[in-house]
């Protein structure tokens, strides 16, 4: 349950953002988890609500996006929206496809008072 | 229009500032794993600055990471090694490698369910590994939380047993893609079991293809040189050019 060390993190950046922005209550979190990044969102927003207990984004609204990834086929060179790592070239049909893109973890943006 | 939301013509000032109301948004783009990532990169500057390579053992329960790492080390020879061994309870991990003379530093997680680079620098001090010599981090045993954390070690390297069956890169594939190597051990028990060692190789491909792969046993030392070899290739990788000529 990685997550919930996942959700501190989430709490300590925006605390930091806090002191220095001089907000004093967060409505809502903007989180971008790419679809092949370890993370479950179920799992997240489930420590979210725990973690965020007391802090500034106690009761915060969580809005998870999930982009999709992309893979390159490394018999084609096709560069393809996959689902999973295990996706298979839809051009080819090969099975050695390189993830370029959709493992990213981040806060997007706040809505604060 | 204002320029940190994109609403309205950025007319509505209160104090001099734009508002919504109360509310405004503040754009972060911000890493949520930085904090990790910081402490690994110093791990990993710390490791390079002495010559060290450190290698991030990763697996289920019970795949035999401690024995394959006590035959390892007893085979490495006068190569000083030393191990950090992560696990939620126990020093039983660190106290059978220390057996070997090797030193070693337990983290003991509690409820955690993965070593995380803060813990492991930690522990590096405690520890102390010499100049040039081999640092083991044995993570703990999870196929799952270990693949997102960076430790600032060399590489990853995922020990499958084979009991744990074919499929298993398919189903964890984060841990494989995450991997430079898939030691693939206990293989001197394949002849009893119906387990296609072809199959773990194709599936461990399909989720990486540029994934190292040896076929082990540290109990009948099958593979175990291949293992060896493939530790000193990557203790001379890491060495600056300049040090052949």
């Amino acid at each position: 349950m990685h997550e919930m060390s996942l959700c501190e993190n989430i709490r300590d950046i925006i605390q930091e953002q806090a002191a220095e922005s001089g907000f004093v209550r967060v409505n809502r979190v903007w989180l971008e988890v790419g679809a092949l990044s370890c993370v479950e969102p179920d799992a997240l927003r489930y420590g979210f609500d725990v973690v965020m207990r007391g802090s500034v984004a106690e009761g915060a609204a969580l809005e998870i996006a999930t982009p999709a990834a992309k893979a390159r086929c490394l018999a084609c060179g096709q560069v393809a929206v996959v689902a999973h790592r295990y996706d298979p070239c839809p051009a080819c049909g090969a099975v050695e496809m390189q993830v370029t893109q959709g493992d990213a973890l981040k806060i997007s943006k706040l809505e604060v008072v | 229009m204002c320029g940190t939301c994109g609403c309205g013509d950025g007319q509505v000032q209160i104090d001099g500032r734009h508002h919504h109301g109360d509310a405004r948004e503040i754009v972060l783009e911000r890493d949520i794993m930085a904090k990790n990532d910081g402490y690994a990169a110093a791990n990993r500057q710390r490791f390079r600055n002495g010559g060290i390579l450190a290698l991030n053992l990763v697996s289920s329960p019970g795949s035999g990471k401690t024995s394959l790492l006590v035959k390892t080390i007893e085979m490495l020879g006068d190569a000083t090694c030393s191990v950090i061994e992560g696990d939620q309870q126990t020093s039983h991990d660190a106290d059978r490698i220390r057996a070997t003379g090797a030193p070693a530093v337990q983290i003991n997680t509690g409820k955690g369910c993965h070593l995380d680079a803060h813990m492991v620098g930690h522990a590096v001090d405690d520890l102390a590994p010499s100049p040039g010599s081999i640092l083991f981090i044995e993570n703990v045993g999870n196929l799952v939380c270990p693949a997102g954390f960076d430790l600032g070690e060399a590489h990853k390297v995922v020990v499958l047993s084979v009991t744990e069956g074919e499929d298993k890169p398919l189903k964890y594939p984060d841990m494989f893609a995450a991997a430079d190597l898939a030691l693939i051990n206990k293989a001197d028990l394949l002849p009893h079991l119906d387990v296609d060692m072809d199959r773990i190789v194709a599936n461990a491909r399909r989720i990486n293809p540029k994934l190292d792969i040896v076929r082990i046993s540290a109990r009948t030392g099958e593979g175990m040189q291949d293992w060896l070899d493939w530790i000193r290739a990557a203790q001379a990788a890491m060495r600056p050019a300049t040090a052949a000529e």
